[in-house]
């Protein structure tokens, strides 16, 4: 069980401490704001000998993340943190991670993508690697956010899935927010996560391999496929690291949370510290009798399209919030790929697509009570106006 | 038959040492070095050079070219000294 008393740690200060209590063999990193306090605060804790962590500094994010793979194929146990520019630029290098099946962990805080330029939080860095092959985890707050480090490196460095792992957190609104959270022993963290064993190392000599050998048609489609599967692996592994996690220091994970959902006729369904601002929202609604709910998916890919399915099949409507534009002109990234899940449903729910919060525009229980209003609306025999909104932009 | 996606070594991984050699990269070939020994000076430029290693070498002497690995890349032609040119490429149609 949880052992400690609780202290204040913001989202950057509680994914530190989560990766000194992890102490990586190798950390390469370089600063963006708003992630660069997680690094730096890593980088102190190599100054202060707190680890035995080969910290390498280098010139760009592209640099940050090579270094991670080839730290990884030689068999190091590895994390790095960034956000926004930082993560697309390292994209090239997130897919060669994945398909390397290199185990790596990076600490992401949520931040939007230029241009204009922008350092607040919104979904659209994570969004654009979606696709990469790395597990996308999703935190509402600081407590999450260091549970989520630590599951991360059991369920990357499990033998069946072997796959990179980004934890998220929201720009400002959880890396810089001060928070009230319990944290695990060293000892405690250390035995969760077991010794580090690499499946393959280009060091060893008495077994010499060849690692990123080019692959042209004959092979590139059978390693793809070993992928996917490597992804469908992590489904099992997410649930079980999530249930030992829990049942070992009394807070459990699973894909997603749900709030006041079982009995619920409308609902949300949302990522990261907006679901916070829900609950208040649906707080106030039930009271006044509406039956509204709210489900916080955490884990985005893989994306646990039957269990998500099963979980809102009872809704007569959702609203699927997303806090990044794929500007397809057919919504957000969430709301493509739940509405997908519930298509095979016999009775499907309604559902309409608010993108929101871009650039770090606030969201307010006022929004929210707003949106569950128009939800009751549909679902009481009313027309959908409008399938996909901008909410809170000005006209 | 190949291996399937099942039996696969992970990661695109070649676990194996040395088995380039099994992969002939000599059918890639448009244009054939000819080696003549009579020209040859035996300086092996065209040794170090040969991205395929595909020259070769017995006791210190050029003795033919391994055509198996072999892909006309003509590095060897180009390095080979101007004053003796003792690789010529010929165009692979010229065998058929
Ligand atoms: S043509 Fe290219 S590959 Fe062939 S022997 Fe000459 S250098 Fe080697
Ligand atoms: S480069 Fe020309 S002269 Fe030198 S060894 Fe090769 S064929 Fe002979």
């Amino acid at each position: 069980m949880a052992t400690k008393e609780l202290v204040a740690r913001t989202g950057n200060e509680a994914m530190a401490e989560a990766m000194r209590q992890i102490n990586p063999d190798v950390v390469a990193a370089y600063p963006i704001t708003p992630a660069t306090e997680i690094v730096q605060l890593f980088s102190a804790y190599v100054a202060d000998g707190l680890v035995d962590t080969e910290f390498v500094t280098v010139e760009s994010e592209h640099s940050a993340m090579s270094a991670c793979v080839g730290a990884s194929t030689a068999g190091a146990r590895v994390m790095t943190g960034t956000s926004s520019q930082g993560l697309i630029l390292m994209a090239e290098i997130l897919y060669i991670a994945a398909g390397l099946r290199c185990p790596i962990v990076l600490a992401e805080v949520n931040r939007a993508l230029s241009s204009p330029i922008n350092i607040h939080c919104d979904h659209s860095d994570t969004m654009s690697v979606r696709d990469s092959g790395w597990i996308q985890i999703f935190s509402e707050n600081s407590q999450e956010a260091y549970d989520n480090m630590i599951q991360a490196v059991r369920i990357a460095e499990h033998m069946d899935v072997r796959l990179p792992v980004m934890v998220t957190t929201d720009g400002f609104i959880i890396s810089h927010g001060l928070e009230a959270i319990s944290l695990l022993e060293d000892k405690e963290v250390q035995d969760f996560i077991g010794p580090y064993k690499a499946a393959y190392s280009l060091l060893d000599v008495e077994k010499p391999i060849t690692v990123g050998g080019l692959d042209f048609t004959d092979f590139y489609f059978e390693h793809r496929r070993q992928t996917a599967e490597a992804m469908q692996n992590a489904k099992k592994v997410i649930l079980d690291v999530g249930r030992e996690f829990g049942e070992k220091f009394g807070r459990s994970y699973g894909f997603f949370e749900g709030y006041k959902l079982e009995d619920a006729e409308i609902a949300l369904v949302l990522l990261g510290s907006t679901a916070g601002t829900a609950r208040v929202a649906v707080d106030q609604l039930r009271a006044a009798g509406v039956k509204c709910g709210l489900l916080k998916l955490r884990v985005f890919r893989p994306f646990p399209a039957a269990e998500l399915a099963e979980a809102l099949k009872h809704l007569k409507a959702i609203a699927v919030m997303d806090r990044s534009d794929s500007l397809s002109t057919a919504g957000g990234p969430l709301f493509t790929d739940v509405r997908s899940a519930l298509y095979d449903l016999p009775e499907r729910p309604a559902i309409v697509n608010y993108i929101y919060g871009l650039g770090g525009r606030d969201i307010t229980v006022e929004d929210l009570e707003g949106i569950y209003r128009e939800l009751q609306r549909i679902s009481g025999g009313g027309q959908v106006q409008e399938t996909i909104q901008y909410l809170g932009v000005r006209e | 038959m190949t291996k399937g996606w099942k039996e696969l070594p992970e990661g695109g991984l070649i676990t194996e040492a040395g088995n380039a050699h099994k992969y002939e990269t000599g059918d890639w070939r448009n244009l054939r070095p000819v080696h003549n020994p009579e020209k040859c000076i035996n300086c092996l430029f065209c040794w170090i050079y040969c991205p395929d290693s595909a020259i070769i070498v017995k006791d210190g002497k050029v003795v033919g070219i391994d055509y198996a690995h072999c892909k006309g890349c003509g590095i060897c032609a180009r390095e080979c000294p101007d004053r003796v040119k003792a690789i010529e490429m010929v165009d692979e149609s010229e065998f058929e």
